[in-house]
Parts: C-alpha cells; structure tokens; sequence
C-alpha cells in the first residue's frame, strides 16, 4: 500500500478536542490534496472524525470552515493550477470556496467509534490517560478491517507500553504535534523498539507533507518536549516553595512568573504556560512520567491541590484562556489564585513591591516578541544575558539559576538518551514552545 | 481641430489620507469610513477653498470599482452629499480602471471647454480594505479583459502581469540592474512619503530600505519576478481638484498665483484584448506623453518634476523610458544615477507616488494632479522641491490597466 493508498480512509479519534481539531483539519487539507491530484479522482478519500461529544463536533466543523479558507487563501497561487481544467472556476473567490468544499467533503463527522474499523490509518488524539486510550485502541483494533496503522498523539505515554497493551505487533508510532497543531511547526515522532520500518518511513513522509520539523525522540516518558516542560514547571514550583514563607505565596507566583517571561524572555511566564496546557493535563502528564520514571520526583503537590479546589485553567471552545494559577483579563494574566483566601489576588495589589524586589531586568530588555523578529538574535541574546549576570538583583538570581536549570534538564534529556543531541532539545524548545532560544546555551554559565 | 480654444485652471486640490496597512491609524478588525465618507472629505476640502457648491456648475466623479469593493454603484449621485448645494447639477461617473482619475479630470477639462461650466469639481475615489488582498485581485483583475485572461491569469493576476514585463526586462538588461533600480525606486517612494502626512508610508521607519526592497521574490505564494515592496499597496483614499476657467477662478476667488494652468495633454486608449507588443515597453504610455509634450509644445527639458503611474517598480522603470528620460534599456541607470530622487534633475512622484503615497486605484489621477499643484504653486509643505526658472513644468501620467487607458496632462504655475 503506498502513501496515498493509506490515506485514502483515516479516522481521527477525539477529533473535536484541542489537539484532534487541528490533527483532523492538517489531514483534511492533505487528503483534499491527494484527491485533486489527477490519478486520485475517482477516488474516495474519507476522513472519518470520531468525537464522543456531539456538540464539540459542531464546534469543529466551524473551525474546519474557517481554517480551511485561510489554508486556500495562502495557497491560492498554486490552487488556480489545481482547478485549472474547471471552467467554472474563473476567479480566486470561487476557487477558495470549492477548495473549502472539497475539504469538508473529505471529513465524515461521528460520534460512533465504529467508523473507525474501516480505517486504513488511525490518528488517536484522546485524552492523555493510558488507560483510555488501550481501551479505544483495543477496541478499533479488535474490529479493524484494514490492518490499521495507528498514531498516536500521546505527549508522554510510551509507544512501547501502548503497543504491548493493545497487541499492535509494531503497528503504532508516536507522532506528537505540539498545541496548536496548524501553527507549530514541531512533530516529535516516537519510535517503539517494536514499531515497523515502513509505518516509521510513512510517518515521516506524512510530517514533511504537512511542513512541519521532525524531531525524533526515544521512547521514554514525556519525550524530549513534556520531558523538558514538567521538570522545568517543577523547578519553578520549588522556587515559589522556597520564597513563600518570606513573601506569601501569591507574590512568589508572580515574580517567578515574572522573571521566567520578562528576564528569560520568553513568549510566556511558566505558570501562563502551565494554565495554557492546563493544571489537568499537567497533571495527568506528571502522573504519567513520575509512574514509569520511578525517583525522578516529577510531582507536584502544589498541582493536586490547585485542580482539588477545583482551580484548572486549560482554554474555552472558542481559544480563549480559562482561571488557573493565575486569572486572566482579555488573555492577559491579572491576578494569582490566593490558596488561603481562595480567591484571586490582583496582580495591582502584588506589582509594585514583587518588581521592587526583583529589581529592573536588564537595561537592554526587549519583549520575546521583539527579539524573535531581530536579524542578530544570538548578538543580543549574548549581551542581554552577559548583562543579566553582572546584576545583583534578586530578580536577576532568579533568572539566573532558572536558566541553569533550565540547561541541566536539557543536558540531562541528552544524557539519559531521550534526545540524541543537545540541537534537538533546543529545536523542540524553539519550535514547540516558540523560546527565542535553546535551553543547552552558554548565558548562564 | 483646436482643443485649447479656452484656459484650463486647475485650483484648490485637497487629499483624505490614503488608509491601509502601514498608517498607525489602520487597523483591519476595526471598521472603517465608508467610500461616501472619503468621497464627502475630498468633495469638502476642495469646496472649502471655492466658496461652495454654489460656485461650482458641475460635478466628475472618477472611480474603477467601487461596485465590487464596496457594492456601491450610482456614485454621481454621492456629489450632491459633499454639499447640498451641488444637488440638481450636471454629474457624472467616469471609469477607466486605474486611470479613472485621469479620465475625470479629462471630462472635466472638456466641460469647461464646451463652455458648459466654469467651475468643476473632480473627485476620485477608491475604498479596496474591504475585502482580503487576494480577493482583491480578482476585483482589480477586471482592469484586464475577463473573458480572454482571467482563467489563465496568476491568483495576483496584476502584480503577475507586471511580474512578467520585469521578467522581460531582467532577460533584456539583466536581472540585477534592474533589481537594484527597483530597490532605489521603492527608497525614493518611502522617502517622499515620510515627508508627506497623508502618505500611506507616512510612518515608515525602516533603516534600510534598499536591502529591504531586494527581497528575494517568492513564486510560491506571490509572483516570479516581484515582491511585495514592488507593489503599490492596498489603500483606502479620495483626491479632489476644482477644474476651471478663467472666469472660474475669479467667481471662486482664487488668484491665479494659487492656481496651475492646463498647458497640454494627451488622452490615449489601447485594445483592452489585445496583449502589449513589447513587454519591455509601455506604448500607450509614450505615445499619451508624446502627445501631451506636444500639445503643450514643450520639450523634456522643460519639466521640473513628474507624476508617474508606478503602481509597481518595473511600471516605474518603464515610465521613465516611456516618457523619453532614458532610452530603451536604460532607465535603470537613470534611476540609479539619482535623477528620479527629490535631490535629481527631475523629482519624480514627490509625495511618495503610488508606492510610498498610496494607490485608491480610481483616485490616483486625481491625486497626481493634487499633488502636482501643491508643487508648481509652492503649497507642498514639508515635501516642496524646488522648481526652477527653467524647468516650470509639471507631468502627470495616469495608466489604466496594463498599459491600455493612458492619460497625460502638463501643468505650470498660472499667471
């Protein structure tokens, strides 16, 4: 079977969630591809969207409408080839439209589990909890017809674990998209040690297609991207553990948060990111790693507490951020969740003193926006950080020892094998979480 | 046949600001004036300055598609919303794609000579961020002939035709030359603009324009041969001028000394299916000129700054060959030798043009003739060159479509 043969009848499990919804329009677009190729037309390309909830179906045909006109618009050079036999279609508007009806025409949405059995290839992007996801890959697997290949978009699950428990025989393989999967460029692809030579080569053919920069990762829990992020969240844990008794909780939130945003210049602070993912996939993940990395330590009481009061954070249907550690007002962070009042404390009332304490970032200060868009990044990433180290600021110790742990977890990836080499590990800090720079860098020695 | 048996004035120019991306002010989620606002703003500002509607006898309006852009037709009947007192006059529409505004200004000159008015006001107008750039190009591809070229044509079906004529011109007189000439265009464009604050690069702050403008191309998502800084850009703008006679000018007040005098022009249409002959060259172009320089009786040497249709570089280049400043293969030395700069022997396009002003397609001409008399009667502000003794003369060349409507005016200072 070749590449577009195995294309030909996808199903997308957990197709209206955060992940699955990008995962089913990036191989929507493809698939509508591969049909208006001229040796494909008279074939049936179906993607079959499975999702549970019928109402985050809905949601997901919107958002296909809406992502697959733009995806035309980018694209409308090469489309006016495309549809060039169609003499009806004269202009980019009416090409746009058809381009959009022949993606949608490729998705099959469902709430049933069955459509997946004719499924030549299966994309799993349900929750990230082991147990369910064997349940549904058993199931599909015991009615299968086709001899399914499965991918898997676990964040930490290994592949070898998932393949042992649903009887695989080597027919899975981690292929991680990092959030949102239309706009980040990064796919960690997992290799079990089981995992067929032609499924791995059909996945790597499948993330050039869709444009994105493959990183491989040994299979070990939390990959290279979870593998960094938890350890580098805990870390920013511990500091907070360690400055509240001076400064009370809520202030040490926001200067570590502070000083991981604005001193590391990042595009967030952790515990933004933190409630970006959200406190319950943090948390599954944690649970995830710390089981199967025995004495790694990856858990965070601070975590159980927060989700036990019901403090989750994670995004509304339409994108936008939900309360978390922190509150947000028109996506900006405003306020830290008070684990004594319970309730949240408004960043006004914390500002002037935690900043005060932390003292002034570097003079040479830019926002991560500003320095992404700089022709010379390393130059001044290199003086920002020389500078940064000659400060006698708290704020800049702070910085200072997150940065070196931030390299020591990286290092650390690369140690243990998870990554090959120390490029890999920033390539997935670069792409997956947009940092202007890697971990494993010299700023902080 | 005499086509000068009268004076023809023109007086009391006034521009909106030319809004799209690139003015602080823009901001595409947010809504925005509408054409009947632009078409009220220029109408007014030039009415101001005549004493009224009540001085005014007939009203042009010159736009290419505000049908589509802005699913408005019917636009004379808009000139009676600049003032009330324009209601129950003569009005009328004209169209010539991007050169609508030429054509305006030409239907305006033959009222006055027909003596059927005294005093007209000339508006152009185009309102195009309604709608994203890549539909916009299917709007702006009716400049071209629907039938015989859009289904084959590019998804930037005018910035692709243009593309090609670069092509052409790389082929003939090599490739980075003109790219360079292009380059030194664009930095003209932006220069002039930052000093003009109704330009739509008004706030343009980047240091190196030239390295900028020397971005590589990308077939792939736009055309072969161009890049985005080549290109005019998308912009929301009306001009309006009052075209008149001499006793025109008396009834509006206006001393001659704030007045510019039509001297010559040369009005030309090309077969819309008929594809150019030469793409290295813009025949319509020259031959528009030539007539105006003729009908105006003076030479080349007379001109002391010009108007020319770059709504991309390479129309730029090609208008600076086609007006005669350099022969055939030469204009990007011309260009790079600083003639075309506000400092060179003859500063083209001193408010920015097309590129750094801004091109509200149906409202550019109008805008040239603005600008123009802004220079030749000393009101160009912060962006004034100096015209000489000798060189008294000013050029516009408006172009409609690839090279198919041409018009040509001269003007110079009246006395």
């Amino acid at each position: 079977m070749n590449y577009a043969e195995r294309m030909e009848n996808v199903a997308v499990l957990g197709a209206g969630g955060k992940m699955g919804s990008g995962i089913v329009l990036l191989t929507a677009l493809e698939m509508a591809d591969l049909r208006l190729q001229p040796e494909n037309k008279d074939k049936d390309f179906s993607l079959q969207a499975v999702e549970v909830n019928a109402k985050a179906l809905a949601g997901l045909m919107g958002y296909l409408r809406d992502q697959a006109k733009r995806a035309a618009e980018k694209k409308a050079v090469g489309l006016r080839a495309v549809y060039a036999g169609r003499a009806d279609l004269v202009e980019n508007e009416e090409i746009v439209r058809q381009y959009v009806e022949d993606v949608l025409a490729v998705v099959r949405p469902t709430t049933k589990l069955e459509a997946a059995y004719d499924a030549k290839l299966v994309f799993e992007a349900v929750n990230e909890n082991a147990d369910l996801k064997v349940k549904l890959l058993s199931q599909v697997k015991a009615h299968n017809t086709q001899d399914a290949w499965f991918l898997t978009n676990t964040s930490s699950i290994p592949i070898s674990e998932l393949n042992k428990k649903v009887g695989l025989d080597g027919r899975i393989i981690g292929f991680h998209f990092y959030n949102p999967p239309a706009v980040q460029k990064l796919v960690e692809l997992i290799r079990a040690e089981a995992t067929r030579p032609e499924l791995a080569d059909f996945a790597a053919e499948f993330a050039k297609r869709l444009r994105k920069i493959v990183v491989p990762s040994r299979d070990v829990a939390g990959f290279i991207g979870n593998g960094h992020f938890m350890r580098d969240a805990l870390h920013a844990i511990a500091e907070v553990d360690r400055l509240t008794p001076e400064f009370g909780f809520p202030d040490a939130v926001y200067m570590v948060n502070k000083v991981s945003q604005d001193f590391l210049i990042r595009p967030m602070g952790i515990f933004q990111l933190v409630d970006y993912v959200g406190l319950d996939v943090c948390q599954s993940i944690l649970r995830v790693m710390n089981e199967r990395l025995p004495g790694g330590k990856l858990h965070s009481p601070l975590v159980d507490r927060l989700l036990a009061l019901g403090v989750k954070g994670g995004q509304f249907p339409d994108g936008s951020q939900k309360d978390g550690l922190l509150k947000y007002e028109k996506g900006r962070p405003a306020g830290v969740y008070d684990l004594e009042k319970k309730a949240y404390v408004p960043f006004a009332e914390i500002a002037a003193r935690a900043d005060q304490r932390l003292g002034a970032p570097p003079t040479q200060a830019k926002p991560w926006k500003a320095v992404m868009g700089m022709p010379d990044k390393p130059a001044f990433l290199e003086a920002f950080f020389r500078e940064l180290r000659g400060l006698k600021t708290m704020g800049a110790e702070l910085a200072t020892r997150y940065g070196r742990r931030a390299k020591e977890i990286g290092l650390e990836l690369v140690t243990e094998k998870v990554a090959a080499r120390d490029e890999d590990v920033n390539t997935v800090l670069l792409t997956g979480f947009y940092h202007a720079y890697g971990p494993v860098n010299t700023y902080f020695d | 046949m005499s086509n000068k048996r009268r004076k023809i004035y023109m007086a009391a120019g006034h521009t909106t600001v030319s809004l799209g991306t690139g003015r602080k002010e823009f901001n595409p989620k947010k809504p925005r004036p509408g054409v009947e606002d632009y078409v009220r703003e220029a109408g007014q500002g030039t009415l101001k300055q005549v004493g009224g509607g009540k001085n005014v006898d007939e009203g042009v309006i010159a736009n290419f598609m505000a049908a589509r852009f802005n699913r408005q037709g019917h636009l004379a009947a808009l000139i009676p919303y600049v003032d009330p007192d324009m209601r129950w006059k003569p009005c009328v529409r004209v169209e010539g794609a991007c050169g609508s505004g030429g054509l305006g200004l030409m239907t305006a000159i033959k009222s006055v000579l027909a003596e059927t008015a005294e005093v007209v006001l000339t508006i152009g107008v185009e309102v195009q961020n309604t709608v994203k750039a890549i539909y916009g190009a299917d709007i702006l591809a009716g400049a071209g002939w629907y039938r015989g070229e859009r289904k084959n044509g590019h998804a930037y079906f005018f910035p692709a035709l243009f593309s090609d004529r670069a092509g052409a011109y790389f082929k003939k007189c090599g490739r980075d030359k003109t790219r360079q000439a292009f380059a030194r265009w664009y930095r003209n464009a932006i220069e002039n603009a930052r000093l003009c604050d109704t330009a739509q690069e008004f706030h343009n702050a980047c240091a190196d324009l030239e390295a900028l403008a020397l971005t590589e191309p990308n077939p792939r998502s736009f055309v072969d041969h161009l890049n985005v800084y080549d290109c005019s850009k998308v912009s929301d703008g009306a001009a309006a001028i009052a075209v008149v006679s001499e006793k025109g000018l008396e009834r509006a007040g206006i001393p001659k000394s704030e007045a510019v005098e039509i001297v010559g022009w040369g009005q030309v249409e090309a077969d819309l299916t008929v594809p150019p002959e030469d793409l290295t060259r813009l025949e319509t172009t020259a031959r528009s000129v030539a007539k105006a320089l003729q009908s105006a009786g003076i030479g080349l040497g007379e001109l002391g700054t010009v108007e020319c249709h770059d709504c991309f570089t390479i129309s730029g280049l090609l208008s600076v060959e086609a007006i005669g400043f350099a022969k055939q293969g030469e204009g990007p030395d011309y260009i790079l030798a600083g003639n075309t700069s506000r400092q060179g022997a003859v500063p083209f396009n001193t408010s920015g043009g097309l590129i750094g002003w801004g091109h509200p397609t149906g409202g550019t001409g109008v805008r040239q003739a603005v600008t123009l008399w802004q220079q030749l009667t000393g009101k160009a502000g912060n962006y004034q060159v100096p015209i000489a003794a000798q060189r008294p003369y000013g050029l516009s060349v408006n172009m409609g479509g690839n090279d198919k409507t041409v018009i040509a005016i001269v003007y110079r200072r009246a006395e």
